[in-house]
């Protein structure tokens, strides 16, 4: 019984910062592994798919590394999954970002371009605008959490998916939820208290899982 | 809703903070990341730390700051100074930086954004430019040039050019330092700053010159600058990052609100 500090695998496919994510995850409880090794992602009690950077490079990473296949075992075996900003879109069908390049499909909707005559990238702090607050990853979070944006590019997907936007100046998908496959465009990460209350939260959804089994 | 960002920036020499810092209940006033965590504590948006390091083994030191500050701290934070290279950009961002600055190996070879943005994204690429305004006969209007080696050496590049050129090359901000501003403490160069973000579409941050709260609230309202960047201020102890989150509160600047 390792329930204490369940593993957690944060998915290593050769992308920048991916150590923060890392951190974040054991800061809230986790024994989270920074891993390329597709045992140990069947095993782990959660999964993390952070990114950062260009939706085609992380997509080629992601498959030439072979974990996008580990990926989507992992969420359809039901166990909590957690996609961080460019690990978020890589969810989706494609992106506007990289034409042609498919996305891992799992959930619907396209990644659009954010529009114009904002500053872009959004490089700032937001506020969420709570849509679903009985969404796990977001309790005790309802409250218009701050949380930290890096982006230019956010999913365009149907609303029943969607726990919570951010105002940029009109409503941005900020997390998604569908089941336990759970996103954030922001950096729970990088958002001090806020942040590390989304990874507790996490934290208590692999755990809670981990009951369950 | 835009909110502006109140970056604290940290001169690092050798894995030291330069300068005396005079903060209130730390235990090593010269150590980065216990600076850069109070920083965050008090409610700093983001941490810069510019590393001045000559000696050899300076890459080292600056690599374990920054995985040393990963495990501190919990906003976002780069890290400029001496950045010449992808691998070197690679060896930050892999520790825990998320962002990377350059500033003269961009100057003497552009093509080193392109590089670092083409392999780690356009996020965690910061190009800090040093302007100085340009002698203008009366009814021109001003212009500011580029400078290098601390605002020694005038490059002869166009600093509005400069930026649209490296925003091509994929930059994915400017940090905007005044070399007339610099030091002054009389405010950040207003209408530079206002001209370098009337020219990109990307983030760009005031620097230079902050010696009042006022300072920063004019960046953000006059300037429209997307963040605001002081040391002094907040180094020793004038003001915290809550003071200066009150100080654009009050004034209407929507900023993440302040911790402590």
């Amino acid at each position: 019984m390792n329930g204490d500090r369940p593993l957690v695998a944060v998915l290593d496919y050769g992308i920048g910062n991916l150590r923060s994510a890392q951190k974040a995850l054991e800061r809230a409880g986790a024994d989270a592994r920074l891993t390329a090794d597709a045992g140990l992602i069947a095993g782990a009690a959660g999964v993390v798919l952070p990114g950062v950077g260009h939706f085609g490079t992380c997509m080629h990473q992601l498959r030439a590394t072979g974990l996008e296949q580990p990926a989507l075992d992992a969420i359809e075996s039901g166990r909590p999954f957690l996609g961080i900003c460019v690990g978020m879109q890589m969810l989706f069908e494609a992106s506007e970002e990289a034409p042609g390049v498919p996305g891992m499909g799992v959930m619907p909707g396209i990644v659009r371009l954010l529009p114009d005559g904002i500053v872009r990238p959004q490089m700032q702090w937001n506020r969420l605008d709570v849509q679903r607050p009985d969404c796990p990853l977001l309790a005790g979070l309802t409250d218009g959490a701050w949380m930290y944006f890096v982006h230019s590019y956010a999913p365009d997907t149907d609303d029943c998916f969607v726990a919570a936007t951010c105002d940029y100046p009109t409503p941005i998908t900020a997390v998604t939820e569908r089941g336990r496959l759970w996103a954030t465009q922001f950096h729970p990460e990088k958002s001090g208290d806020a942040g590390k209350r989304l990874a507790q939260n996490f934290l208590a959804a692999v755990r809670a899982d981990q009951c369950r089994r | 809703m835009k909110t502006v960002r109140v970056i604290p920036c940290l001169d690092v020499d050798d894995g030291r903070v330069v300068k005396g810092v005079n903060f209130v209940g730390l235990r090593d006033a010269g150590d980065p990341v216990e600076l850069a965590a109070a920083y965050d504590r008090q409610g700093a948006d983001e941490i810069v730390f510019y590393d001045i390091t000559a000696s050899a083994h300076g890459r080292d030191t600056i690599i374990e700051l920054a995985r040393h500050t990963a495990e501190e701290v919990f906003v976002p934070f780069t890290i400029g100074g001496g950045i010449r290279s992808v691998d070197d950009a690679r060896a930050l961002l892999r520790a825990g930086a998320d962002k990377v600055s350059v500033n003269s190996a961009a100057v003497v070879r552009p093509e080193l954004v392109r590089e670092i943005a083409d392999e780690f994204g356009s996020q965690c690429v910061v190009v800090s430019v040093d302007a100085k305004a340009n002698d203008a006969s009366s009814g021109e209007t001003t212009s500011w040039n580029v400078y290098v080696k601390g605002g020694r050496e005038d490059t002869g590049i166009d600093a509005l050019g400069w930026v649209r050129r490296v925003v091509e090359l994929g930059a994915g901000e400017i940090v905007l330092n005044s070399m007339d501003a610099d030091g002054t403490k009389a405010g950040f160069d207003l209408e530079l700053t206002r001209a370098v973000v009337d020219a990109v579409e990307i983030p760009v941050v005031a620097s230079g010159g902050v010696g009042t709260l006022q300072h920063l609230v004019d960046g953000a309202l006059i300037a429209n600058a997307d963040a605001v960047l002081a040391a002094s201020i907040f180094h020793f102890g004038e003001h915290t990052i809550a003071d200066a989150k009150r100080a654009l509160l009050d004034a209407g600047v929507a900023v993440r609100p302040p911790t402590a």
